[in-house]
């Protein structure tokens, strides 16, 4: 039932309604509106117990274990949001002075210089709003520092086949042509491909350590130096910094630039898609471009940076602040936390997806890298289950909802057949890793035995499995209701 | 350990499944030169009653103001309901929704909003939504040239939003896009058309412009459109209960419509998170980017929620995508629907309404005082431009100094408006706080024409 459903005329949220209209005569009849926009007319209890119950259908961190390789799905404090929502906080116009909001600046400021620690960097602009939009950021300062130096025959980024989707959208979206380079069979890059495609036309590298593939890149320092040697920068794509909070700095890598996910290692919510946060760390030779705005601490007052503190900036990403309420819930987070306990997301996370990797492969999973130690997050692949009963990976994911667990990634990275991409993150218990792998393990046994079971999957939740074309032929994408 | 649950049995335990020593061994790939050691300015954890204290007296030091800045950033009363729902954590703490048997919560509730926001603005179709206004806007324009084909030019008035214009900036500038400005009518501030504008792909119409003026968005959507241009609505979703809706501007309507959607319920925080949100007609929705939930059916026919479209995103399509996008900002998204829902169209309106009734009143009151006139004398809805015969910085700080923001400085921007303060009124200021508003700035120009102005530089 949609809240439309529940539309009756004349129904309001009275308490909700200011006490008084205005008038209106001034303004002309042409630009006003002839017909009432068809919003649900509804009680305040019809709003809160419709959403309640979508809020009921929802498979989220808070109700189970959620391994969605690549999107680090830990635990969010509760205080990182009750704290961020403080009513001072919440009150405050993004346009108000800056004397006005020292308590909020302090604290932007010093997670922007925690954040300088962690990566290594020498500047850090928490400008971007997304981990994408961070990419934007640092491809967009490389292009800056190319043109600004007259270097402008260096039009191509080098991307690793296994990357994330948005490192080539983003080069595009920064007017650069994108070369692929191959992985070899150790999920690492292939260094020979690398020093075939740099050249004069290379602007950067970007890329993702450790990989999409769940493998650190044990040559990061050569893959670096190779681009370097070329002319290029190096970007560091960030978004599995919680495998090495602490345990290395991409700044110490001699990186030129890195993003990362604060919805990812700093546990801000994901809140069914958005808002993230993805701050840019830069390298001595890009400060000048950095994003606006910047938190600069003068003798202890506290201000946001603009135009004038850095002419060469890329510019702004946002009308304001970034997702300033996110960056407050980071920043909670990073002092409940403490560096001691940053060094321990990165061992637990490592621990966890290691013991999770052992016990699957001596289960009779297949690893897609046997040979190598699990980061935070590891693959499986399923193409010889599949091969021997049809099971597909999407099957064992959809069924594993049954069991009432979050399916890890599928079919990403696309290099994998058949794979799943699980990441337990620090937050999990021992027993709810038995408790995964006992379901893994049971599905397995169902695929072997009764594989229509499987495919069939998932047979709890509010729908079972959804009809994707029709969803796209028929579009149907708002309410309309029957004539 | 913070959030980690892990005893000493267990650690043991796991390292022996394992094979390994320790939990360093974990990381024996990692050459041993490249390991760091320690974070030097990272302070030490602090249990959550310290930090709750710490955050307690940082906000407390913030403080509270009457404010009346706008700007794009409006002040409105939020429903309790509201954010006590979305920090459910089965909203808060999800994901993505691409799971949809797992996500039909999240799923349902974004294609109530799409219906909604294409409802507000009279458009065929909605997206899950995109950063903010002002990156909405910069996707529109990019959605523009790549419709157009022939043209990468776009029209861009100053009376945008100059951060606005910006960020389209930063976002357009490295594909060849050229942004053309439109100056502002003197008198009316509003945008003037040129006679001679060569070909482009997109016009953007903002409405009410960002000095709160009504814009002529019927003569402008047509314009475009004879130009063989798309029609780029720039939008507040709280003044569409009473404006016209884009998608009837002019003869056909306009083609896109974006804008912030801070008021719909997003608290002001020092600017986010919000979201943008992006409507067009049914020909453009393959060029939209962003994330779009379509209505399908499950095996048995019962009907359900999905992500669709994905052939235009990154994660398909890579380097040829519409945009790198693979957000929304859900959350706040979840917030927004629930507000127009409990708002509903009587609601909204009333809020409009009631906003632009009190910025007509405190405009009355205020270019009543020596000293402040109205910069342009045309119809303006729910904010305002005042000009100042005095320094509007320092007037600005001494009514700081009596617990008031008063307005946005403007006359950086805008230099040939003199000394000029955009001024804006919600339905949150009652009658008294628009008397205390024009007792202070007339005591305070009062003042300043009968002392030295530097009495008030602290």
């Amino acid at each position: 039932m949609l809240i439309f459903d529940h539309s009756r005329p004349g129904r309001t949220a009275a308490a909700q309604l200011p006490a008084a209209g205005g008038n209106l005569d001034d303004l002309p009849a042409a630009l006003c509106r002839k017909d009432a926009p068809g919003l649900p007319e509804v009680s305040e209890l019809d709003v809160v117990r419709h959403y309640t119950r979508l809020s009921q259908k929802n498979f989220s961190i808070d109700t189970q274990f959620y391994p969605l390789g690549s999107c680090t799905m830990k635990y969010n404090p509760r205080a990182c949001n009750s704290l961020a929502m403080l009513p001072q906080f919440l009150a405050r116009h993004p346009a108000s002075p800056d004397e006005t909001g020292q308590g909020f600046l302090a604290s932007m400021f010093e997670l922007q210089e925690m954040l300088k620690d962690v990566t290594g960097m020498a500047g850090v602009s928490m400008a971007p709003m997304a981990g994408a939009h961070g990419e934007f950021a640092g491809v967009a300062m490389i292009r800056a520092y190319h043109d600004a130096r007259g270097d402008t025959a260096r039009r191509e980024i080098i991307v690793p086949d296994a990357a994330h989707g948005t490192n080539p959208a983003t080069a595009t979206m920064c007017g650069y042509t994108v070369k692929e380079i191959p992985t070899d069979a150790t999920g690492a890059v292939n260094l020979d491909a690398l020093k075939a495609a740099v050249g004069p036309q290379t602007a950067g590298l970007m890329l993702t350590n450790p990989s999409t593939l769940g493998v650190f890149e044990k040559t990061i320092s050569e893959i670096q130096k190779i681009v370097h040697d070329a002319g290029g920068l190096s970007y560091y794509d960030g978004a599995n910094l919680n495998a090495i909070l602490g345990k290395v700095r991409p700044g110490d890598m001699g990186f030129d630039v890195i993003h990362m996910n604060l919805h990812k290692t700093f546990s801000t919510p994901h809140g069914g898609g958005g808002p993230g946060a993805g701050p840019v760390g830069v390298s001595t030779r890009l400060l000048p471009f950095m994003p606006i705005p910047l938190v600069l601490n003068e003798n202890g007052a506290y201000r946001l940076a603009t135009e004038t503190d850095l002419p060469q900036s890329i510019g702004r990403m946002s009308a304001n602040m970034g997702n300033a309420g996110v960056l407050m819930r980071a920043y909670i987070y990073a002092r409940l936390l403490g560096g001691e306990g940053m060094l321990r997301v990165a061992e637990y996370a490592t621990l966890n997806a290691n013991y999770l990797m052992a016990k699957l492969r001596d289960a009779g999973f297949d690893l897609a890298y046997p040979t190598r130690r699990a980061s935070h997050e590891f693959i499986v692949t399923l193409k010889k289950l599949k091969d021997a009963t049809g099971v597909s990976a999407m099957d064992f994911a959809k069924r594993l909802l049954d069991y009432g667990y979050h399916a890890p990634t599928t079919y990403f990275p696309l290099l994998v057949p058949e794979c799943l991409l699980i990441e337990p993150t620090e937050t999990e218990s021992r027993e709810t890793l038995d408790g995964f792998i006992d379901a893994m393990i049971r599905i397995k046994h169902e695929a072997e035995t009764n594989p229509e079971l499987v495919k069939g999957a998932p047979y709890s939740l509010p729908v079972r499995r959804l009809d994707d074309v029709k969803a796209a032929r028929e579009l149907d994408l708002a309410y309309k209701p029957a004539a | 350990m913070p959030f980690i649950p892990h005893t000493e049995a267990d650690v043991s335990a796991m390292l022996g499944a394992i094979g390994a020593a320790s939990i360093e061994t974990l990381f024996d790939e990692i050459p041993p030169a490249l390991k760091t050691g320690k974070l030097k300015d990272v302070p030490a954890g602090l249990p959550e009653m310290a930090v709750t204290r710490l955050m307690q007296e940082r906000a407390s030091a913030d403080g509270f103001w009457s404010n009346f800045i706008g700007a794009g950033v409006y002040e409105h009363h939020i429903p309790a309901a509201i954010w006590q729902i979305t920090t459910r954590g089965e909203f808060y703490s999800a994901y993505t929704p691409y799971q949809a048997e797992a996500s039909q919560g999240t799923l349902q509730l974004i294609y109530e909003y799409q219906t909604m926001m294409t409802r507000l603005t009279g458009l065929d179709v909605s997206n899950a939504s995109l950063y903010d206004g002002a990156s909405a806007l910069a996707e529109a324009v990019l959605m523009a040239v790549r419709s157009h084909k022939t043209s990468r030019r776009v029209l861009v008035p100053k009376s945008v939003h100059p951060i606005y214009r910006r960020v389209v900036n930063t976002t357009v500038k490295n594909q060849g896009i050229e942004l053309v400005e439109l100056d502002y009518d003197a008198a009316t501030g509003q945008t003037v058309l040129p006679a001679d504008p060569g070909s482009f792909a997109g016009l953007v119409i903002p409405q009410p412009n960002f000095f709160g003026v009504l814009e002529d968005v019927h003569g402008m959507t047509d314009w475009a459109h004879d130009k063989g241009a798309l029609a780029i609505a720039l939008v507040n979703p709280t003044t569409l209960a009473v404006l016209e809706a884009p998608g009837k501007w002019g003869q056909t309507g306009a083609d896109i419509a974006v804008g912030e959607g801070q008021p719909l319920g997003a608290p002001m925080a020092s600017g986010g998170p919000y979201f943008g949100f992006m409507c067009c007609r049914q020909d453009f929705v393959r060029q939209m980017p962003g994330r779009i939930v379509g209505r399908t059916v499950d095996l048995d026919g019962k009907p359900g929620f999905a992500l669709t479209l994905q052939a235009r995103e990154q994660h398909i399509r890579r380097s040829k995508a519409t945009s790198n996008i693979c957000t929304n900002q859900g959350l706040v998204v979840t917030a927004a629907t629930q507000y127009m829902a409990l708002l509903g169209p009587q609601g909204l309106a009333k809020v409009a309404s009631a906003s632009h009734g009190g910025t007509v009143a405190l405009a009355d009151k205020l270019a009543a005082i020596p000293g402040v006139t109205r910069a342009f004398a045309s119809p303006f809805f729910h904010e305002v431009v005042l000009k100042l015969n005095d320094n509007a910085k320092d007037v600005l700080r001494a009514l700081r100094a009596q617990g008031i923001l008063g307005g946005l400085d403007i006359s950086g921007w805008y230099p040939e408006l003199g000394q000029a303060i955009l001024v804006c009124v919600t339905e949150t200021k009652t009658a008294a706080d628009l008397d205390l508003y024009a007792q202070q700035l007339e005591r305070i120009l009062s003042k300043r024409r009968e002392a030295p102005p530097c009495a008030y530089k602290s």
